[in-house]
């Protein structure tokens, strides 16, 4: 593996990332200065748009939110499944670094991590996990900017896995943490999700590095930015752990 | 109408009666004139992310600052919006008030009315009175309110609500008809200023009632 496993945040990359999506990388308040509805201002005359105590309200609003969507999911719909014909080639590829910086994990080397409530943390060497029984679904993948489309992904059901290595099923959450620092955390009933799957090939080939080899979480009742790419490592926790986009402002809960 | 829109009907209603627009119109409609603001700011910014078409909309018009900020303010206003929405229209049909405002709406007044008002003959003197253009795009926003609003609840929840977003023609679909159901409303939102700053007395009407 060129880069670590260690899931701390690669400051590097996170400064390329700041520079391409964020206004001022050195922004913590992301709000401020950046709003500008030109006729609210006027209307309200004052700062109330783009100050920290909008962008408070706004948080409060996006947790209400997160409540609100986990109780319109029901772990039994499952997303629409499509045709071979649908699937795009080439898949798109997004990240928040360039597609030639996406990480090259060793697949020699490669240990999937375990942590957390989990019985048996044993680490998971690529050809383990090849050999677990697999599925195949043709699914939408809809991105936070908006587009969609549509592709082909085969892997293990991660309740087979759950199961199998004894993770405690009534904790809150799961966290991922992946090869170039990215990291994200989702609700147990998702996880539990039929489609929720631990993804090794897409179109039947092995993932290749653009679309998060050797292993996505792939998440089709989720926005794209929930279905992490290069995973190394995942944790069942009761503790609210967030992700790498979420802790910039997008929300949590992001569900379809 | 045109000719029955030019008496004054302030002494037949009496002065301390019905004000032009009861007070529940007055606060619905300031709420909801914020939250369109704020829908239409911050989803120009959503939409400036992945544009459907081949321009993007100025970033000084656009609220949230980056996509992130963008659609907080989107799901936040997504409640006022709605919220308030569904207060006016539950009082709206229940005192009558649509139904005696918007109806009947017949094609052939809607012709000439339209075509007084391209003579400028079209008379504004009574706001308590709609012309059948005014009631044909009072209708038409509403309904174009009610498909933006159930476009949006297709996109957020295309898993949960996938029979919502059938009807849309998929999510691709219902993100279309979200993006010209937005400019519906910023057309009819350009007239209606418009409208309001050349006839004075219409916008006192929203703000005092009378």
């Amino acid at each position: 593996m060129k880069r670590s496993a260690n899931p701390q945040v690669d400051a590097k990359l996170l400064i390329k990332d700041a520079v391409k999506l964020l206004p001022d990388p050195s922004r913590r308040l992301f709000l401020r200065g950046g709003a500008s509805l030109g006729a609210l201002t006027l209307l309200t005359g004052c700062n109330i748009i783009d100050g920290p105590s909008s962008e408070r309200a706004l948080r409060i609003v996006s947790e209400f939110n997160d409540w609100v969507q986990a109780r319109l999911f029901n772990p039994n719909r499952l997303a629409e499944t499509y045709p071979e014909s649908a699937i795009k080639r080439p898949f798109p590829f997004n990240g928040y670094y360039a597609e030639s910086e996406a990480p090259d994990v060793d697949e020699d080397t490669y240990r999937l991590a375990l942590d957390g409530l989990i019985e048996n943390k044993q680490r998971w060497t690529l050809d383990q996990l090849y050999a677990l029984p697999q599925e195949t679904q043709i699914t939408r993948l809809i991105c936070v900017e908006g587009w969609s489309a549509i592709g082909k992904w085969t892997g293990v059901p991660l309740r087979d896995f759950l199961r199998r290595v004894g993770a405690d099923l009534t904790a809150k959450y799961l966290h991922f943490a992946c090869a170039e620092g990215y990291s994200v955390s989702i609700d147990m009933p998702t996880a539990l999700h039929p489609q929720t799957q631990m993804t090794f090939k897409f179109d039947g080939e092995i993932l290749p590095t653009r679309l998060g080899f050797p292993m996505r979480i792939r998440i089709p009742t989720k926005l794209g930015f929930k279905n992490p790419k290069h995973v190394v490592g995942m944790a069942v926790l009761n503790n609210y752990t967030g992700g790498y986009w979420e802790d910039k402002g997008y929300n949590w809960f992001s569900g379809l | 109408m045109a000719d029955a829109a030019t008496i004054d009907q302030s002494g037949a209603n009496g002065s301390k009666a019905e004000p032009v627009h009861p007070l529940y119109v007055r606060i619905t409609h300031w709420i909801n004139a914020l939250a369109v603001l704020i829908m239409v700011g911050s989803g120009w910014q959503i939409y400036n992310a992945s544009p459907l078409f081949p321009f993007t909309f100025p970033k000084s018009i656009t609220l949230g600052g980056w996509l992130a900020g963008g659609l907080l303010w989107h799901f936040a206003g997504m409640w006022l919006l709605v919220v308030n929405g569904l207060v006016y229209v539950t009082l709206g049909l229940a005192t009558g008030r649509f139904r005696r405002k918007l109806l009947p709406i017949r094609p052939r007044d809607v012709a000439r009315d339209l075509a007084a008002a391209s003579r400028g003959q079209l008379s504004h003197d009574d706001p308590t009175h709609y012309n059948a253009v005014q009631k044909l795009l009072y209708a038409a926003i509403m309904v174009t309110g009610v498909v933006i609003v159930l476009s949006g609840l297709a996109m957020w929840k295309p898993v949960q609500l996938w029979e919502l977003t059938l009807l849309f023609g998929g999510y691709e679909g219902a993100r279309l008809v979200h993006f010209f159901a937005m400019a519906g409303i910023v057309l009819f939102l350009v007239l209606h200023v418009v409208m309001a700053l050349l006839v004075p007395k219409s916008l006192r009407a929203m703000i005092r009632g009378r």
